[in-house]
């Protein structure tokens, strides 16, 4: 396969990511992770749910203060791909979702 | 440990009475850091091993022997975040570590891995374990891969900062063990730990924990290796929307595909072996009951399953490959939302996965599921996913019924794998939104980078799965072939064994015939399907004993023409159907008692599966029938 035939695959992979209308801002201090487009990279404020799951994300990287990435998705966008820490972790939509950025 | 107020707490207890015999080390780390190749490495024992976190599900015990007359107890922990136990499997490290596990005594000593790769985040783990107070020694694992992508780590002033000895090594090359030896064999000199025992959990505060860890590493000159270039690659075609689904699907054609042609001379060849040497020994015992209870009964029966060793070590080879190079968390994102749709998370899939190669092991990874229901649904549906033991009994009956048409025997035999997995999500649909009901969980799973499967680890699965196979074999189906020759050569009349059908197994046979013959199977089959109940394999050792005494032939694939003669294609579509959903066998059966804590769960799973296994064979028949 030709090079420039290989980039024009992987374009049409970024363009079939961003379909998806880009969530609702709730204010301008409330910008959550699903808002992020992919390689863009913001710092995280805090996530928005209960003890347990925020104490597990947290032990996985997604500490405030970090910066986090996305990165690729499964077919659909969902669940995604980031970079956090050094690592790079899946997470749900409905997950990103509860994580604000600063 | 000093600059780290506040997170790491413990309290001091007394210390319990101490087992002076045994030195006992345990293995600690986070998911996916290593511990079990250096388990593998350290005790010479086969745990398995795969690139995603949650292999290792239980803690497993294993001998480590140092220089002569000097051993330690090496236990392998799954892996944890923290020392704050939330799913099944933390619990026993958190268990271990405590003292209060049964019938293991606390620990004398930990080895601390981490891997080297991620430093920053996974030396947070090291707070909480070292505040212990039991001589640890902090393990920096993939020294290989942290020197390959350009990173750096001053280890002697780690072990300052964290008052610990340090070592820097690549447990899958298996450099830089001296160290770990020698510490090994320092915890066997003098007296046990005198260091004060702290009370568990140790509560963690974690981001003070990861600025401690920061600083740690900043001390220690740690330099962080360049982002895993090749990963982010891969990922590019493997996760890609169009792509990754078109790889997906290529790969398993290809992996059942090779199952047949690959496999196949293998195959053969086994059988020749087997008919030679049958008719070697057969010319050499002269006592009439003797040579039948050995040629036809064990030989033809035991060497009729052995026979498909070959498909199952292929199988197995391409799941190794798919683990270890980390390709199978990518495919646990990419089922994620499929399986959501069925009321099942992505960590569901991991085990449901594994229930390929066997249901019990699958069965035993659900412990990484957090939440209570998804893991019982998970585990009752495992059963339904095609284990490598159906594929004999698969193999011999599409070879027979499809001989000469090397792709339809392929779609035949992805079309049982696809249906296996269709029962298992509507079940769990129909458990989800009934009995099992609970909110969605979330799914979060690590992506570990792509490493190339090394040939000692592949080469050890396969090891490991001919020895249960032909252990199996060599027990279970044995035992089965004596007993069911037995019947088939019992009782006498006239002083000469009788006609197979009025043997003892005959009579069976015929009695539990008009329960069977909806599905158009006779009484060989029967015979067949109850011996099977012990394990799905057993079928074909039966059915081989059967044919065997029956028979006079001795022609190679006489058991595929016995099969091809007594089935309608009917019969063998309803044959296959039922051997896809029916739950024969004792070890997943024993399992489910024990991960579920009584017999509520694996009674009400087992008659589900055989009626709904017996409802679609009668259906397979009867829509078969009808075209052939």
């Amino acid at each position: 396969m030709t090079r420039k035939a290989w980039h024009w695959i992987l374009r049409v992979n970024m363009q079939l990511s961003f379909k998806k209308k880009p969530q609702q801002r709730k204010g301008p201090g409330a910008k959550n992770l699903t808002e992020l487009r992919r390689g863009e990279s913001a710092v995280l404020a805090r996530i928005d749910l209960p003890q347990d799951d925020a104490q597990r994300l947290m032990e996985m990287g997604f500490l405030p203060g970090h910066a986090i990435t996305p990165g690729q998705a499964a077919p659909g966008g969902d669940p995604r791909v980031f970079r956090v820490d050094g690592s790079e972790v899946a997470l749900r939509r409905e997950t990103a979702l509860r994580l604000i950025l600063r | 440990m000093g600059d780290c107020h506040g997170c790491a707490a413990a309290t001091l207890l007394p210390p319990p009475p101490i087992n002076t015999a045994r030195h006992i080390v345990a293995i600690i780390g986070p998911p996916n850091s290593g511990k079990s190749t250096l388990f593998n490495r350290l005790t010479g024992l086969r745990q398995k091993v795969a690139n995603f976190p949650g292999v290792t599900v239980e803690h497993r015990m294993g001998r480590a022997k140092l220089e002569p007359g000097r051993e330690v107890f090496l236990v392998d922990l799954p892996g944890v975040y923290s020392l704050n136990p939330r799913t099944e499997d933390e619990r026993v490290t958190h268990d271990v570590l405590a003292g209060t596990m049964k019938d293991l005594p606390r620990p004398d000593a930990v080895l601390l891995i981490l891997d080297s790769t991620n430093l920053s985040r996974h030396l947070v783990l090291a707070a909480p374990v070292l505040s212990l107070g039991l001589p640890t020694l902090v393990i920096l694992n993939m020294a290989d891969d942290l020197m390959r992508r350009g990173g750096d780590i001053d280890t002697t002033e780690l072990a300052m900062q964290l008052s610990a000895p340090v070592a820097l090594v690549s447990a899958a090359k298996g450099e830089g063990i001296e160290k770990v030896l020698q510490f090994l064999s320092g915890t066997t000199l003098g007296a046990k730990a005198k260091a004060p025992l702290m009370q568990l959990p140790v509560i963690q505060d974690i981001p003070k924990c990861r600025a401690w860890a920061a600083n740690a590493g900043n001390k220690a000159k740690y330099h962080a290796p360049a982002p895993p270039l090749w990963t982010r690659r891969l990922d590019r075609i493997f996760l890609h929307p169009v792509l990754g689904p078109i790889v997906f699907v290529l790969v398993v054609i290809a992996v059942f595909r090779s199952i047949f042609s690959w496999a196949d001379p293998l195959m053969n060849g086994i059988d020749h072996v087997r008919e030679f040497s049958g008719l070697w020994i057969g010319s050499l015992i002269h006592n009439d009951a003797l040579r039948s209870l050995i040629v036809d009964g064990i030989w033809k029966g035991v060497g009729s399953v052995i026979k498909f060793l070959p498909q199952i070590l292929f199988l197995f080879l391409f799941i190794g490959i798919l683990e270890d190079s980390g390709y199978l968390a990518r495919a646990a994102l990419i089922a994620d939302r499929t399986m959501a749709r069925f009321g099942l998370q992505g960590k569901s899939f991991i085990p449901l996965l594994s229930a390929y190669a066997c249901a019990v092991p699958a069965i035993m990874a659900t412990r990484t599921i957090e939440n209570k229901r998804d893991r019982i649904a998970t585990i009752l549906i495992a059963p339904f996913m095609t284990c490598s033991a159906r594929l004999p009994v698969y193999i011999l009956v599409i070879a027979a019924f499809i001989p000469h048409s090397p792709w339809y025997q392929v779609i035949a035999l992805i079309g049982l794998y696809v249906i296996g997995f269709v029962a298992a999500i509507l079940t769990a649909r129909l458990l989800k939104s009934t009995v099992l009901k609970s909110g969605r969980s979330s799914f979060i799973l690590e992506m570990p980078p792509y490493r190339w499967p090394t040939v000692r680890s592949l080469a050890l699965r396969l090891v490991d799965r001919s020895k249960v196979f032909l252990r199996r074999a060599g027990t279970v189906i044995l035992a089965v072939a004596i007993v069911v020759w037995l019947l088939l050569y019992l009782p006498f009349s006239h002083g000469k064994p009788p006609e197979i059908e009025h043997s003892y197994a005959g009579t069976v046979g015929h009695v539990i015939e008009p329960a069977i013959r909806p599905l158009g199977f006779n009484w060989k089959i029967g015979i067949g399907l109850l011996t099977s109940l012990a394990a799905r394999e057993v079928i074909v050792g039966t059915l081989g004993t059967i044919y065997g005494m029956e028979g006079t032939d001795e022609h190679s694939s006489s058991l595929q023409q016995a099969v091809h003669h007594d089935l309608t294609p009917g019969g063998a579509a309803a044959l296959l159907v039922f051997f896809a959903f029916a739950m024969q066998c004792m070890s997943t059966i024993a399992v489910v008692r024990r991960e579920t804590g009584g017999w509520k769960w694996p009674a009400a799973q087992f008659a589900y599966m055989t009626v709904f296994a017996y409802v679609a064979a009668f259906a397979a028949n009867r829509i078969v029938s009808l075209w052939f």
